[in-house]
Protein backbone atom coordinates (compact mmCIF):
# COMPACT_ATOMS: atom_id res chain seq x y z
CA UNK A 1 0.00 0.00 0.00
CA UNK A 2 1.48 3.46 -1.02
CA UNK A 3 -0.24 7.01 -1.16
CA UNK A 4 0.21 9.20 -4.09
CA UNK A 5 0.55 13.57 -3.51
CA UNK A 6 -3.01 13.96 -4.15
CA UNK A 7 -3.58 11.16 -1.26
CA UNK A 8 -1.50 13.22 1.21
CA UNK A 9 -3.00 16.46 0.17
CA UNK A 10 -6.43 15.54 0.99
CA UNK A 11 -5.53 13.98 4.28
CA UNK A 12 -3.56 17.24 5.48
CA UNK A 13 -7.45 19.13 4.50
CA UNK A 14 -8.93 16.45 6.47
CA UNK A 15 -6.58 16.85 9.27
CA UNK A 16 -6.55 20.53 9.51
CA UNK A 17 -2.88 20.75 8.78
CA UNK A 18 -1.08 22.79 6.33
CA UNK A 19 1.45 21.04 3.91
CA UNK A 20 2.92 23.34 1.36
CA UNK A 21 2.99 22.39 -2.81
CA UNK A 22 7.10 21.70 -1.83
CA UNK A 23 6.56 19.62 1.45
CA UNK A 24 4.17 17.38 0.21
CA UNK A 25 6.74 15.59 -1.89
CA UNK A 26 8.94 14.92 0.89
CA UNK A 27 6.00 14.09 3.13
CA UNK A 28 4.51 11.67 0.73
CA UNK A 29 8.04 9.51 1.00
CA UNK A 30 7.67 9.21 4.79
CA UNK A 31 4.53 8.07 4.53
CA UNK A 32 5.58 5.43 2.37
CA UNK A 33 7.88 4.82 4.42
CA UNK A 34 5.94 4.09 6.95
CA UNK A 35 3.71 2.18 4.97
CA UNK A 36 5.82 -0.10 3.85
CA UNK A 37 7.65 -0.79 7.22
CA UNK A 38 4.15 -1.39 8.77
CA UNK A 39 3.51 -3.91 5.28
CA UNK A 40 5.79 -6.33 6.79
CA UNK A 41 2.88 -7.82 9.55
CA UNK A 42 0.92 -8.74 6.44
CA UNK A 43 3.74 -11.28 6.42
CA UNK A 44 2.27 -12.89 9.15
CA UNK A 45 -0.59 -15.44 8.70
CA UNK A 46 -3.75 -14.19 11.40
CA UNK A 47 -6.57 -15.57 9.81
CA UNK A 48 -8.62 -16.53 12.76
CA UNK A 49 -7.03 -14.34 15.05
CA UNK A 50 -9.10 -11.51 16.71
CA UNK A 51 -8.06 -8.35 16.88
CA UNK A 52 -5.76 -7.12 19.61
CA UNK A 53 -7.43 -4.34 21.47
CA UNK A 54 -5.48 -4.17 24.64
CA UNK A 55 -2.25 -5.53 25.63
CA UNK A 56 -2.84 -6.03 29.07
CA UNK A 57 -5.92 -8.24 30.19
CA UNK A 58 -8.20 -5.34 31.35
CA UNK A 59 -11.97 -4.67 31.44
CA UNK A 60 -13.47 -1.41 30.40
CA UNK A 61 -13.97 0.49 33.47
CA UNK A 62 -17.39 1.90 34.17
CA UNK A 63 -18.36 4.77 36.46
CA UNK A 64 -21.75 5.00 38.24
CA UNK A 65 -23.66 7.56 37.06
CA UNK A 66 -23.25 10.44 39.60
CA UNK A 67 -22.10 14.04 39.04
CA UNK A 68 -19.07 14.56 40.16
CA UNK A 69 -17.05 17.27 37.66
CA UNK A 70 -17.91 20.44 35.86
CA UNK A 71 -19.29 23.70 37.26
CA UNK A 72 -15.98 25.65 36.97
CA UNK A 73 -16.80 27.99 34.00
CA UNK A 74 -13.96 30.21 33.93
CA UNK A 75 -11.30 27.55 34.27
CA UNK A 76 -12.94 25.71 30.79
CA UNK A 77 -13.24 29.30 28.87
CA UNK A 78 -9.64 30.40 30.60
CA UNK A 79 -7.50 29.52 27.50
CA UNK A 80 -10.47 30.58 25.00
CA UNK A 81 -8.60 32.84 22.02
CA UNK A 82 -12.49 34.97 22.95
CA UNK A 83 -15.05 34.51 25.43
CA UNK A 84 -18.62 36.20 25.58
CA UNK A 85 -20.71 36.15 27.91
CA UNK A 86 -20.02 32.99 28.68
CA UNK A 87 -19.90 31.70 25.80
CA UNK A 88 -16.72 30.57 23.11
CA UNK A 89 -16.37 33.06 20.59
CA UNK A 90 -15.68 31.59 17.32
CA UNK A 91 -16.06 33.29 14.09
CA UNK A 92 -19.24 33.08 12.43
CA UNK A 93 -19.91 29.42 10.92
CA UNK A 94 -22.90 28.47 9.07
CA UNK A 95 -23.55 25.38 6.95
CA UNK B 1 -47.88 -2.93 -1.43
CA UNK B 2 -46.23 -0.30 -1.13
CA UNK B 3 -48.49 3.10 -1.93
CA UNK B 4 -47.22 4.72 -5.41
CA UNK B 5 -46.83 8.50 -6.39
CA UNK B 6 -48.38 9.38 -9.70
CA UNK B 7 -45.31 11.23 -11.82
CA UNK B 8 -45.63 12.79 -15.21
CA UNK B 9 -44.48 9.68 -16.79
CA UNK B 10 -46.20 7.11 -14.42
CA UNK B 11 -46.21 5.42 -10.62
CA UNK B 12 -43.33 5.79 -8.23
CA UNK B 13 -42.66 4.46 -4.87
CA UNK B 14 -40.72 5.99 -2.35
CA UNK B 15 -38.23 4.34 0.06
CA UNK B 16 -37.86 5.74 3.36
CA UNK B 17 -35.55 5.30 6.79
CA UNK B 18 -35.74 7.00 9.72
CA UNK B 19 -32.31 8.08 11.91
CA UNK B 20 -33.58 9.37 15.56
CA UNK B 21 -31.50 10.73 17.76
CA UNK B 22 -32.23 9.85 21.47
CA UNK B 23 -30.70 11.85 24.61
CA UNK B 24 -30.09 9.50 26.95
CA UNK B 25 -31.93 9.96 30.67
CA UNK B 26 -28.50 10.22 32.97
CA UNK B 27 -27.16 12.26 35.60
CA UNK B 28 -23.82 12.95 34.29
CA UNK B 29 -22.37 12.32 30.55
CA UNK B 30 -21.18 9.45 28.69
CA UNK B 31 -17.76 9.67 29.39
CA UNK B 32 -17.33 12.75 32.21
CA UNK B 33 -18.94 13.43 35.24
CA UNK B 34 -20.47 16.72 34.44
CA UNK B 35 -24.13 17.09 34.64
CA UNK B 36 -26.71 16.38 31.89
CA UNK B 37 -29.82 18.90 32.95
CA UNK B 38 -31.25 21.36 30.05
CA UNK B 39 -31.25 24.88 30.86
CA UNK B 40 -28.26 25.91 32.62
CA UNK B 41 -26.19 28.72 31.83
CA UNK B 42 -23.40 28.56 29.30
CA UNK B 43 -21.16 26.21 29.77
CA UNK B 44 -21.54 25.56 33.57
CA UNK B 45 -21.72 21.72 33.05
CA UNK B 46 -18.60 21.29 31.48
CA UNK B 47 -15.59 19.17 33.09
CA UNK B 48 -12.18 19.41 31.57
CA UNK B 49 -12.92 15.76 29.83
CA UNK B 50 -15.75 17.46 28.04
CA UNK B 51 -14.25 20.75 26.84
CA UNK B 52 -11.75 18.63 25.55
CA UNK B 53 -8.47 19.13 27.32
CA UNK B 54 -5.39 17.66 26.74
CA UNK B 55 -4.39 14.38 28.44
CA UNK B 56 -8.15 13.72 29.93
CA UNK B 57 -9.61 10.64 29.26
CA UNK B 58 -13.14 9.45 28.65
CA UNK B 59 -14.65 6.99 31.41
CA UNK B 60 -18.16 5.36 30.41
CA UNK B 61 -21.19 5.68 32.65
CA UNK B 62 -22.45 2.26 33.02
CA UNK B 63 -26.51 3.64 33.54
CA UNK B 64 -25.89 4.97 30.08
CA UNK B 65 -24.95 1.44 28.98
CA UNK B 66 -28.04 0.11 30.88
CA UNK B 67 -30.53 2.82 29.05
CA UNK B 68 -29.05 1.43 25.54
CA UNK B 69 -29.38 -1.86 26.46
CA UNK B 70 -33.02 -1.42 28.13
CA UNK B 71 -33.84 0.24 24.71
CA UNK B 72 -32.75 -2.26 22.37
CA UNK B 73 -34.89 -4.64 24.90
CA UNK B 74 -37.90 -2.15 24.12
CA UNK B 75 -37.43 -2.51 20.75
CA UNK B 76 -37.35 -6.06 20.70
CA UNK B 77 -33.42 -6.19 19.01
CA UNK B 78 -30.23 -8.41 19.69
CA UNK B 79 -28.09 -6.84 22.12
CA UNK B 80 -24.81 -7.54 21.38
CA UNK B 81 -23.07 -8.30 24.93
CA UNK B 82 -19.16 -6.87 22.89
CA UNK B 83 -19.21 -3.64 21.53
CA UNK B 84 -16.69 -1.08 20.37
CA UNK B 85 -16.44 2.64 20.03
CA UNK B 86 -14.87 4.41 17.38
CA UNK B 87 -13.55 8.11 16.55
CA UNK B 88 -16.05 9.90 14.11
CA UNK B 89 -13.35 12.68 12.63
CA UNK B 90 -14.58 16.01 11.94
CA UNK B 91 -13.63 19.30 12.41
CA UNK B 92 -16.38 21.74 13.81
CA UNK B 93 -16.70 24.56 16.33
CA UNK B 94 -19.08 22.77 19.14
CA UNK B 95 -17.09 19.34 18.68
CA UNK B 96 -13.76 20.60 21.22
CA UNK B 97 -12.30 16.78 20.53
CA UNK B 98 -12.71 17.28 16.78
CA UNK B 99 -13.79 13.64 16.59
CA UNK B 100 -17.21 12.57 17.74
CA UNK B 101 -16.95 8.81 19.89
CA UNK B 102 -19.54 6.47 18.29
CA UNK B 103 -20.09 3.17 17.61
CA UNK B 104 -19.51 2.28 13.91
CA UNK B 105 -18.94 -1.45 12.89
CA UNK B 106 -20.04 -2.96 16.44
CA UNK B 107 -22.93 -1.49 18.07
CA UNK B 108 -24.42 -2.25 21.38
CA UNK B 109 -27.62 -3.15 19.93
CA UNK B 110 -28.25 -5.03 16.62
CA UNK B 111 -31.90 -5.96 14.75
CA UNK B 112 -35.02 -5.83 16.02
CA UNK B 113 -38.35 -5.10 14.59
CA UNK B 114 -40.80 -2.56 15.35
CA UNK B 115 -44.56 -2.43 14.87
CA UNK B 116 -47.10 0.40 13.74
CA UNK B 117 -50.89 0.94 13.50
CA UNK B 118 -51.70 3.27 10.60
CA UNK B 119 -55.13 4.96 10.58
CA UNK B 120 -56.60 2.41 8.22
CA UNK B 121 -56.70 -0.08 11.30
CA UNK B 122 -53.71 -1.69 9.29
CA UNK B 123 -50.76 -2.80 11.40
CA UNK B 124 -46.84 -2.78 9.69
CA UNK B 125 -43.37 -4.24 10.45
CA UNK B 126 -40.63 -2.11 10.34
CA UNK B 127 -36.89 -3.31 10.62
CA UNK B 128 -34.57 -1.77 13.05
CA UNK B 129 -31.30 -1.84 11.78
CA UNK B 130 -29.19 -1.15 15.15
CA UNK B 131 -28.97 1.56 18.00
CA UNK B 132 -25.64 3.12 19.13
CA UNK B 133 -24.19 5.14 21.63
CA UNK B 134 -22.11 8.13 21.08
CA UNK B 135 -21.56 11.70 21.88
CA UNK B 136 -23.69 14.77 21.22
CA UNK B 137 -22.13 17.67 20.50
CA UNK B 138 -21.55 21.27 21.58
CA UNK B 139 -24.25 23.89 20.55
CA UNK B 140 -23.64 26.67 18.21
CA UNK B 141 -25.89 29.81 18.15
CA UNK B 142 -24.84 32.30 15.04
CA UNK B 143 -27.82 35.20 16.08
CA UNK B 144 -25.75 36.43 18.83
CA UNK B 145 -23.53 38.35 17.55
CA UNK B 146 -23.03 39.72 13.70
CA UNK B 147 -19.38 38.09 13.25
CA UNK B 148 -19.13 35.28 15.67
CA UNK B 149 -20.92 31.72 16.56
CA UNK B 150 -21.33 31.55 20.46
CA UNK B 151 -20.49 28.07 21.57
CA UNK B 152 -22.09 26.34 24.43
CA UNK B 153 -20.10 23.08 25.84
CA UNK B 154 -22.64 21.91 28.11
CA UNK B 155 -24.60 19.16 25.49
CA UNK B 156 -21.09 18.56 24.53
CA UNK B 157 -20.77 14.71 25.58
CA UNK B 158 -23.85 13.97 26.96
CA UNK B 159 -25.50 10.39 25.88
CA UNK B 160 -26.99 9.81 22.47
CA UNK B 161 -29.02 6.68 21.31
CA UNK B 162 -28.78 6.84 17.68
CA UNK B 163 -31.49 3.80 16.62
CA UNK B 164 -31.41 3.60 12.84
CA UNK B 165 -34.17 1.89 11.12
CA UNK B 166 -34.22 -0.46 7.57
CA UNK B 167 -35.30 1.56 5.02
CA UNK B 168 -38.67 -0.33 5.07
CA UNK B 169 -41.48 2.90 5.15
CA UNK B 170 -42.94 3.88 2.03
CA UNK B 171 -45.41 7.08 3.44
CA UNK B 172 -45.26 10.10 5.23
CA UNK B 173 -47.64 8.56 7.66
CA UNK B 174 -45.44 5.46 7.97
CA UNK B 175 -42.39 7.53 8.89
CA UNK B 176 -44.55 9.59 11.15
CA UNK B 177 -46.07 7.00 12.79
CA UNK B 178 -42.63 4.78 13.16
CA UNK B 179 -41.04 8.32 14.97
CA UNK B 180 -44.35 8.11 17.39
CA UNK B 181 -43.54 4.87 18.01
CA UNK B 182 -39.92 5.09 18.50
CA UNK B 183 -40.28 7.82 21.26
CA UNK B 184 -43.75 5.94 23.08
CA UNK B 185 -41.28 3.63 23.52
CA UNK B 186 -38.00 5.05 24.81
CA UNK B 187 -40.73 6.87 27.14
CA UNK B 188 -42.27 3.92 28.68
CA UNK B 189 -38.68 2.81 29.15
CA UNK B 190 -37.58 5.66 31.17
CA UNK B 191 -34.55 6.11 28.32
CA UNK B 192 -35.24 9.18 26.67
CA UNK B 193 -37.39 12.25 27.66
CA UNK B 194 -38.47 12.16 24.34
CA UNK B 195 -39.04 15.94 24.05
CA UNK B 196 -38.46 17.19 20.34
CA UNK B 197 -38.52 21.06 21.72
CA UNK B 198 -35.47 20.39 23.76
CA UNK B 199 -33.72 18.69 21.31
CA UNK B 200 -34.07 15.37 23.03
CA UNK B 201 -35.09 13.72 20.13
CA UNK B 202 -34.37 14.46 16.47
CA UNK B 203 -34.85 12.95 13.29
CA UNK B 204 -32.41 12.34 10.09
CA UNK B 205 -34.87 11.78 7.38
CA UNK B 206 -33.88 9.36 4.47
CA UNK B 207 -35.83 9.48 1.23
CA UNK B 208 -35.48 7.99 -2.70
CA UNK B 209 -37.57 7.04 -5.06
CA UNK B 210 -37.75 4.51 -7.30
CA UNK B 211 -39.84 2.51 -10.40
CA UNK B 212 -42.29 0.06 -8.71
CA UNK B 213 -39.76 -2.78 -8.08
CA UNK B 214 -36.65 -1.92 -9.39
CA UNK B 215 -33.79 -0.94 -7.98
CA UNK B 216 -33.21 1.87 -4.84
CA UNK B 217 -32.72 5.48 -6.19
CA UNK B 218 -30.26 7.97 -4.73
CA UNK B 219 -31.24 9.12 -1.35
CA UNK B 220 -30.70 12.46 0.45
CA UNK B 221 -30.48 12.61 4.10
CA UNK B 222 -32.18 16.10 5.93
CA UNK B 223 -30.80 16.38 9.38
CA UNK B 224 -32.52 17.33 12.58
CA UNK B 225 -36.06 17.00 11.98
CA UNK B 226 -37.50 17.75 15.55
CA UNK B 227 -41.64 17.23 15.32
CA UNK B 228 -43.74 14.44 13.77
CA UNK B 229 -45.16 16.93 11.96
CA UNK B 230 -42.17 17.74 9.96
CA UNK B 231 -40.92 14.52 9.54
CA UNK B 232 -44.31 14.11 7.46
CA UNK B 233 -43.42 17.03 5.44
CA UNK B 234 -39.93 16.31 4.56
CA UNK B 235 -40.67 13.06 3.07
CA UNK B 236 -43.66 14.71 1.24
CA UNK B 237 -41.43 17.43 -0.16
CA UNK B 238 -38.89 14.93 -0.78
CA UNK B 239 -40.49 12.89 -2.73
CA UNK B 240 -42.28 15.56 -5.03
CA UNK B 241 -39.23 17.10 -5.62
CA UNK B 242 -37.22 13.84 -6.36
CA UNK B 243 -39.81 12.49 -9.26
CA UNK B 244 -39.86 16.26 -10.53
CA UNK B 245 -36.30 16.35 -10.97
CA UNK B 246 -35.50 12.69 -12.15
CA UNK B 247 -38.43 13.47 -14.75
CA UNK B 248 -37.28 16.84 -15.50
CA UNK B 249 -34.33 14.44 -16.88
CA UNK B 250 -31.97 15.33 -13.93
CA UNK B 251 -30.33 13.11 -10.92
CA UNK B 252 -30.49 12.99 -7.51
CA UNK B 253 -27.69 14.15 -5.90
CA UNK B 254 -26.73 12.09 -2.61
CA UNK B 255 -26.68 14.59 -0.07
CA UNK B 256 -27.57 16.51 3.13
CA UNK B 257 -30.58 18.60 3.61
CA UNK B 258 -32.04 21.31 5.25
CA UNK B 259 -35.89 21.14 6.42
CA UNK B 260 -37.17 24.80 6.57
CA UNK B 261 -39.88 25.45 8.70
CA UNK B 262 -41.43 28.43 7.06
CA UNK B 263 -41.67 26.75 3.70
CA UNK B 264 -42.38 23.34 4.50
CA UNK B 265 -39.68 22.09 2.05
CA UNK B 266 -35.83 21.42 2.43
CA UNK B 267 -33.23 22.72 0.68
CA UNK B 268 -29.19 22.03 -0.15
CA UNK B 269 -26.96 22.69 2.78
CA UNK B 270 -24.07 24.41 1.00
CA UNK B 271 -21.78 21.40 0.30
CA UNK B 272 -18.20 21.22 1.54
CA UNK B 273 -15.74 20.70 -1.20
CA UNK B 274 -14.70 17.65 0.50
CA UNK B 275 -17.32 14.95 1.22
CA UNK B 276 -17.46 13.59 4.34
CA UNK B 277 -14.83 11.61 4.92
CA UNK B 278 -15.00 10.68 8.91
CA UNK B 279 -11.89 7.98 8.91
CA UNK B 280 -13.18 5.57 11.41
CA UNK B 281 -11.10 4.15 13.84
CA UNK B 282 -11.33 2.21 17.13
CA UNK B 283 -10.97 4.87 20.29
CA UNK B 284 -7.69 4.02 21.72
CA UNK B 285 -8.59 5.42 24.98
CA UNK B 286 -11.31 2.99 25.38
CA UNK B 287 -11.57 -0.99 25.83
CA UNK B 288 -14.58 -2.41 23.86
CA UNK B 289 -17.17 -2.57 26.15
CA UNK B 290 -18.50 -6.02 27.55
CA UNK B 291 -20.99 -7.30 29.67
CA UNK B 292 -23.02 -11.10 30.65
CA UNK B 293 -26.13 -12.04 29.42
CA UNK B 294 -27.28 -12.25 33.01
CA UNK B 295 -26.68 -8.18 32.74
CA UNK B 296 -29.12 -8.29 30.15
CA UNK B 297 -31.23 -10.51 32.03
CA UNK B 298 -31.21 -8.80 34.95
CA UNK B 299 -32.57 -5.45 32.89
CA UNK B 300 -35.33 -7.38 31.26
CA UNK B 301 -36.66 -8.55 34.31
CA UNK B 302 -37.43 -4.94 34.93
CA UNK B 303 -38.36 -3.32 32.46
CA UNK B 304 -41.77 -1.90 32.79
CA UNK B 305 -45.01 -2.85 30.89
CA UNK B 306 -44.76 -0.76 27.12
CA UNK B 307 -47.49 0.49 25.67
CA UNK B 308 -48.70 -2.61 22.82
CA UNK B 309 -48.73 -4.71 26.20
CA UNK B 310 -50.81 -1.98 28.07
CA UNK B 311 -53.14 -1.39 25.47
CA UNK B 312 -53.86 -5.21 24.82
CA UNK B 313 -54.43 -5.01 28.79
CA UNK B 314 -56.50 -2.18 29.12
CA UNK B 315 -58.81 -3.94 26.37
CA UNK B 316 -58.79 -7.60 27.76
CA UNK B 317 -58.69 -7.22 31.20
CA UNK B 318 -60.68 -3.69 31.82
CA UNK B 319 -62.83 -3.90 29.07
CA UNK B 320 -62.00 -0.63 27.08
CA UNK B 321 -62.88 0.03 23.87
CA UNK B 322 -59.62 -0.20 21.78
CA UNK B 323 -60.41 3.27 20.67
CA UNK B 324 -59.85 4.39 24.14
CA UNK B 325 -57.06 2.47 24.73
CA UNK B 326 -55.12 3.73 21.95
CA UNK B 327 -56.07 7.43 22.88
CA UNK B 328 -55.08 6.23 26.75
CA UNK B 329 -51.97 4.70 25.71
CA UNK B 330 -50.38 7.12 22.88
CA UNK B 331 -49.03 9.57 25.82
CA UNK B 332 -47.20 7.29 28.96
CA UNK B 333 -48.49 10.05 31.30
CA UNK B 334 -52.20 9.67 30.39
CA UNK B 335 -51.80 6.10 30.66
CA UNK B 336 -50.07 6.70 34.32
CA UNK B 337 -52.96 9.17 34.83
CA UNK B 338 -55.68 6.81 34.37
CA UNK B 339 -54.12 3.64 35.72
CA UNK B 340 -53.63 5.81 39.11
CA UNK B 341 -57.33 7.25 38.89
CA UNK B 342 -58.61 3.62 38.70
CA UNK B 343 -56.94 2.12 41.48
CA UNK B 344 -58.20 5.17 43.75
CA UNK B 345 -61.74 5.27 42.00
CA UNK B 346 -61.51 1.41 42.87
CA UNK B 347 -60.40 1.85 46.20
CA UNK B 348 -63.03 4.47 46.74
CA UNK B 349 -65.47 3.13 45.81
CA UNK B 350 -65.03 -0.12 46.34
CA UNK B 351 -66.13 -2.21 43.35
CA UNK B 352 -63.83 -4.03 41.49
CA UNK B 353 -61.73 -2.91 38.71
CA UNK B 354 -62.74 -4.53 35.61
CA UNK B 355 -66.39 -3.07 36.40
CA UNK B 356 -64.92 0.57 36.34
CA UNK B 357 -62.51 0.62 33.82
CA UNK B 358 -65.06 1.51 31.39
CA UNK B 359 -66.36 4.28 33.16
CA UNK B 360 -63.21 5.90 33.90
CA UNK B 361 -61.70 5.62 30.74
CA UNK B 362 -64.59 6.97 29.37
CA UNK B 363 -64.29 10.35 31.70
CA UNK B 364 -60.83 10.66 31.23
CA UNK B 365 -60.78 10.28 27.45
CA UNK B 366 -64.21 12.32 27.13
CA UNK B 367 -64.64 14.99 29.72
CA UNK B 368 -61.15 15.41 31.44
CA UNK B 369 -59.42 15.64 27.74
CA UNK B 370 -62.12 17.33 26.46
CA UNK B 371 -61.41 19.92 29.25
CA UNK B 372 -57.41 20.14 28.91
CA UNK B 373 -57.71 20.88 25.45
CA UNK B 374 -60.45 23.61 26.12
CA UNK B 375 -57.76 25.00 28.40
CA UNK B 376 -54.41 24.09 25.83
CA UNK B 377 -52.75 22.37 29.25
CA UNK B 378 -51.59 18.47 29.22
CA UNK B 379 -52.77 16.07 31.73
CA UNK B 380 -49.41 16.83 33.46
CA UNK B 381 -51.20 20.14 34.54
CA UNK B 382 -54.27 18.81 34.69
CA UNK B 383 -56.22 20.99 37.52
CA UNK B 384 -58.09 18.18 38.85
CA UNK B 385 -56.26 15.98 41.09
CA UNK B 386 -56.33 12.04 40.77
CA UNK B 387 -57.71 11.85 44.66
CA UNK B 388 -60.43 14.49 43.72
CA UNK B 389 -61.39 12.99 40.30
CA UNK B 390 -62.09 9.36 42.09
CA UNK B 391 -64.27 10.93 44.05
CA UNK B 392 -66.26 12.54 41.46
CA UNK B 393 -66.72 9.08 40.20
CA UNK B 394 -67.13 7.40 43.03
CA UNK B 395 -69.76 9.91 44.19
CA UNK B 396 -71.64 8.94 40.03
CA UNK B 397 -70.89 5.11 41.00
CA UNK B 398 -72.87 4.86 44.42
CA UNK B 399 -75.98 6.81 43.17
CA UNK B 400 -75.20 9.74 45.59
CA UNK B 401 -75.26 12.00 41.84
CA UNK B 402 -76.36 11.30 38.46
CA UNK B 403 -74.41 11.63 35.43
CA UNK B 404 -75.37 14.93 34.32
CA UNK B 405 -75.01 16.19 37.92
CA UNK B 406 -71.16 14.54 37.87
CA UNK B 407 -70.54 17.11 34.82
CA UNK B 408 -71.50 20.37 36.31
CA UNK B 409 -69.63 19.69 39.19
CA UNK B 410 -66.60 18.90 37.11
CA UNK B 411 -66.85 22.09 35.52
CA UNK B 412 -67.24 23.83 38.83
CA UNK B 413 -63.99 21.48 39.87
CA UNK B 414 -62.08 22.61 37.35
CA UNK B 415 -63.10 26.77 38.19
CA UNK B 416 -62.73 26.56 41.84
CA UNK B 417 -60.42 23.73 42.50
CA UNK B 418 -62.93 22.42 45.25
CA UNK B 419 -63.15 18.87 46.06
CA UNK B 420 -66.22 17.29 44.39
CA UNK B 421 -67.86 16.34 47.71
CA UNK B 422 -67.76 19.66 48.75
CA UNK B 423 -68.94 21.07 45.94
CA UNK B 424 -71.91 18.98 46.19
CA UNK B 425 -72.71 19.67 49.41
CA UNK B 426 -72.06 23.38 49.27
CA UNK B 427 -74.49 23.26 46.41
CA UNK B 428 -77.28 20.16 47.57
CA UNK B 429 -76.36 18.37 44.09
CA UNK B 430 -77.25 15.17 45.68
CA UNK B 431 -79.23 13.07 43.62
CA UNK B 432 -82.93 12.12 45.26
CA UNK B 433 -82.93 8.46 45.52
CA UNK B 434 -85.60 8.40 48.02
CA UNK B 435 -88.47 6.32 46.36
CA UNK B 436 -91.29 7.98 48.80
CA UNK B 437 -89.95 11.25 48.19
CA UNK B 438 -89.82 10.58 43.87
CA UNK B 439 -93.30 8.59 44.10
CA UNK B 440 -95.36 12.14 45.51
CA UNK B 441 -93.48 13.95 42.87
CA UNK B 442 -94.63 11.39 40.53
CA UNK B 443 -98.51 11.46 41.91
CA UNK B 444 -98.35 14.95 41.73
CA UNK B 445 -97.32 15.23 38.03
CA UNK B 446 -99.53 12.72 36.82
CA UNK B 447 -102.27 14.73 38.35
CA UNK B 448 -101.37 17.97 36.73
CA UNK B 449 -101.04 16.31 33.25
CA UNK B 450 -103.92 14.40 33.13
CA UNK B 451 -104.28 14.71 29.08
CA UNK B 452 -100.96 13.58 28.61
CA UNK B 453 -101.26 10.85 30.66
CA UNK B 454 -104.60 9.84 28.53
CA UNK B 455 -102.36 10.21 25.74
CA UNK B 456 -99.95 7.63 26.53
CA UNK B 457 -102.08 5.81 27.65
CA UNK B 458 -103.80 6.03 23.85
CA UNK B 459 -100.62 4.68 22.72
CA UNK B 460 -98.26 7.97 22.09
CA UNK B 461 -95.54 5.82 24.15
CA UNK B 462 -93.07 7.97 23.43
CA UNK B 463 -94.24 11.20 26.20
CA UNK B 464 -92.77 8.70 28.83
CA UNK B 465 -89.59 10.80 28.16
CA UNK B 466 -91.82 14.14 28.83
CA UNK B 467 -92.97 12.63 32.51
CA UNK B 468 -89.24 12.01 33.02
CA UNK B 469 -88.35 15.47 32.49
CA UNK B 470 -90.79 16.74 34.32
CA UNK B 471 -89.34 14.99 37.52
CA UNK B 472 -85.96 16.21 36.74
CA UNK B 473 -87.08 19.74 36.16
CA UNK B 474 -88.53 19.34 39.55
CA UNK B 475 -85.64 17.96 41.44
CA UNK B 476 -83.01 20.41 39.20
CA UNK B 477 -81.68 17.22 37.63
CA UNK B 478 -80.97 15.66 41.08
CA UNK B 479 -83.49 12.58 41.01
CA UNK B 480 -82.34 9.32 40.19
CA UNK B 481 -83.27 8.62 36.69
CA UNK B 482 -83.51 4.60 37.45
CA UNK B 483 -85.36 4.95 40.40
CA UNK B 484 -87.80 7.57 38.23
CA UNK B 485 -88.01 5.25 35.86
CA UNK B 486 -88.57 2.25 38.06
CA UNK B 487 -91.79 4.10 39.45
CA UNK B 488 -93.15 6.32 36.59
CA UNK B 489 -93.37 2.75 34.46
CA UNK B 490 -96.08 0.77 36.46
CA UNK B 491 -97.68 4.15 37.60
CA UNK B 492 -98.62 5.11 33.64
CA UNK B 493 -99.24 1.56 32.58
CA UNK B 494 -101.88 1.23 35.10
Amino acid sequence: MSVDKETVAKIANLARIEVSDNELENTMGELNNILDWVEQLSEVNTDGIEAMTSVVAADLPLREDKITDGGYREEVIKNAPLAEHGFFAVPKVIE
Amino acid sequence: MSKLYPGATGNWEAVIGLEVHAQVISESKLFSGSATAFGAEPNTQVSFVCSAQPGMLPVINQECVRQAVRTGLAMGCQINLRSVFDRKNYFYADLPQGYQISQFKDPIVGEGIVNIELEDGSNKDIGVERLHLEQDAGKSMHDQHPTMTYVDLNRSGVALMEIVSKPEMSTPEEAAEYFKKIRSLVRYAGTCDGNMDQGSMRADVNVSVRRPGEELGTRTETKNVNSIRYVMQVVESEIRRQIDVIEDGGRINQETRLFEVATGTTRTMRSKEEAHDYRYFPDPDLLPLEFSQQFVDDLAKDMPELSDAKKKRFISDLHITPYNAGVLVAEKESADYFEALLSATVEKSEKPTSELGSLVSNWVTGDLFGALNKLGIGITSSPVSISHAAELLSLQIDGTISGRIAKEVFENMLESGKSPEIIVEEKGLKQVSDTGEIEAMIDEILANNVDKVEEYRGGKSKLFGFFVGQVMQKTQGKANPQVVNQLLKPKLDD
